[in-house]
């Protein structure tokens, strides 16, 4: 059976410039750390991101931001990054902010095959401008629409050689949803182990969503 | 005891054992100290059974909640992603939200996310609002130079329309009712005329005000 391990200078060149990021990792934690490597070493800008959040100044995911390669943002807080705060004020960073339910379910929506979901979070609210409102069974919803991008960064606590991966704790966060959004998903895994050893009923975001796997000798075991 | 703590734990009071509460950044973030055992935390990115936050040597790889802060997760914890996490917000399964405040209106208006000149993003205080079955307000009565939080109207971006159940300052509890802000408890000491001075709407009185201990 074909495996889904890959070197690091391939996953650089699959990188280019104006594409659309989706990144797992919820304030610093559980980041694809190894990816966002990969994704500043090809050199790709005017990347539109979407995440959570944009973690700190120049740490994890926020290195992308220090370094000038994000155009746009979507995502649900920016208050922890210093940089992001100025370069949107300074007008060099379009962002669009979302509810963080909200955005997780644009996510899991465009990963599933859908159109949107109805909410009724940010009704009334700064949140509701320019979307439709949509009465069902006499209740107003929010629209919100599905979101999806050209690669997906999936940080895993563990991935077999086909791409069957379980995470840990709170280090899931958004990695099993942005995992499914993408055309192209890519896994950093701490830990690899063969076909046949994850108990299947303990797998979270099947082999099936997976493209490629950040081959194990590239992988670093001690992160944050 | 200071002010800080006097918030959180008169706020902690309305939790009860089997709860799920979430607790946001600030004050709210104290609760944990003074709430009944058996009350499980919630955090947004992805798990019910936040325990005590930790360093050092007791940090656990792994369980970190939505500020950063590493914590142990308590026995018979559970973890899951993002989207599951806010299902569960939005489902009426949490039975409380305690979050802090820029500006509450009299209708129960919330805003907590902006101000003129600062918008960090909302984080997941509108879901939560939208949500929780109570939303519990934890704040100080006034800003730092004393002006008033508590408005007839919010000139803030709105976190929530009509989402705030009740408010707890380091001076009083009032209560958001179709009729208006109802005091219902006051720190000993204080007369309703001494936290009318500091806000906006009228207040109603409780029949049976309750006495806050210094």
């Amino acid at each position: 059976m074909a495996d889904k391990y890959i070197s690091k200078e391939k996953i650089v060149r699959l990188f280019k410039d104006g594409q659309t990021i989706m990144c797992g990792g919820f304030a610093n934690h559980g980041v694809p750390n190894k990816l966002i490597d990969c994704l500043l070493e090809s050199g790709a800008r005017h990347l539109t991101l979407i995440s959570n959040d944009s973690g700190d100044a120049d740490l994890t995911i926020g290195r992308l931001i220090r370094q000038g390669v994000v155009d746009k943002l979507i995502a649900s807080h920016i208050g922890r990054n210093t940089d992001t705060i100025q370069l949107v004020e300074e007008g060099k960073i379009e962002l669009e902010l979302v509810p963080q339910g909200s955005l997780a379910e644009r996510i899991r929506c465009g990963g599933s095959g859908l159109g949107g979901v109805l909410t009724k979070t940010g009704l009334g609210t700064m949140v509701a401008q320019g979307k439709q409102v949509i009465t069902v069974n006499n209740e107003e919803y929010l629209l919100e629409t599905a979101l999806r991008a050209d690669i997906a960064l999936v940080r895993a606590r563990t991935s077999d050689p086909l791409g069957n991966l379980t995470y840990h704790g709170t280090m899931q966060n958004f990695n099993p949803l942005v995992a499914k959004a993408s055309a192209i998903t890519l896994v950093d895994a701490d830990m690899h182990v063969d076909i046949g050893e994850l108990p299947l009923d303990s797998i979270v975001t099947p082999g099936a969503y997976v493209d490629y796997v950040l081959a194990a000798e590239e992988s670093d075991h001690e992160r944050a | 005891m200071n002010a800080r703590e006097r918030i959180a734990k008169q706020a902690a009071a309305y939790f009860a054992p089997g709860d799920v509460v979430n607790l946001g950044i600030g004050i709210p973030s104290l609760c944990g100290d003074y709430a009944a055992p058996g009350v499980m935390f919630h955090t947004e990115n992805g798990l019910v059974g936040v325990g005590a936050i930790c360093d050092g040597m007791l940090a656990v790889e792994g369980f970190s909640n939505a500020t950063a802060m590493r914590f142990i997760p308590v026995p018979g914890a559970s973890a899951f992603d993002s989207a599951e996490s806010f299902g569960l917000v939005r489902s009426g399964k949490l039975a409380a939200t305690v979050l802090g405040a820029l500006q509450v209106a009299e209708n129960g208006d919330l805003a907590n996310w902006a101000s003129p000149g600062r918008v960090f993003g909302m984080g997941g205080a509108m879901d939560l609002v939208n949500g929780a079955r109570k939303v519990i307000i934890a704040m100080e009565l006034t800003t730092r130079d004393g002006k008033s939080k508590i408005l007839k109207q919010c000139s803030f971006p709105l976190t929530g329309k009509n989402c705030v159940d009740h408010i707890v300052t380091e001076q009083c509890v009032i209560d958001v009712t179709r009729d208006g802000l109802v005091l219902v408890a006051l720190l000993e000491g204080l007369t309703p005329a001494d936290i009318q001075k500091q806000i906006e709407p009228r207040l109603i009185v409780a029949d049976h005000l309750a006495t806050m201990p210094v």
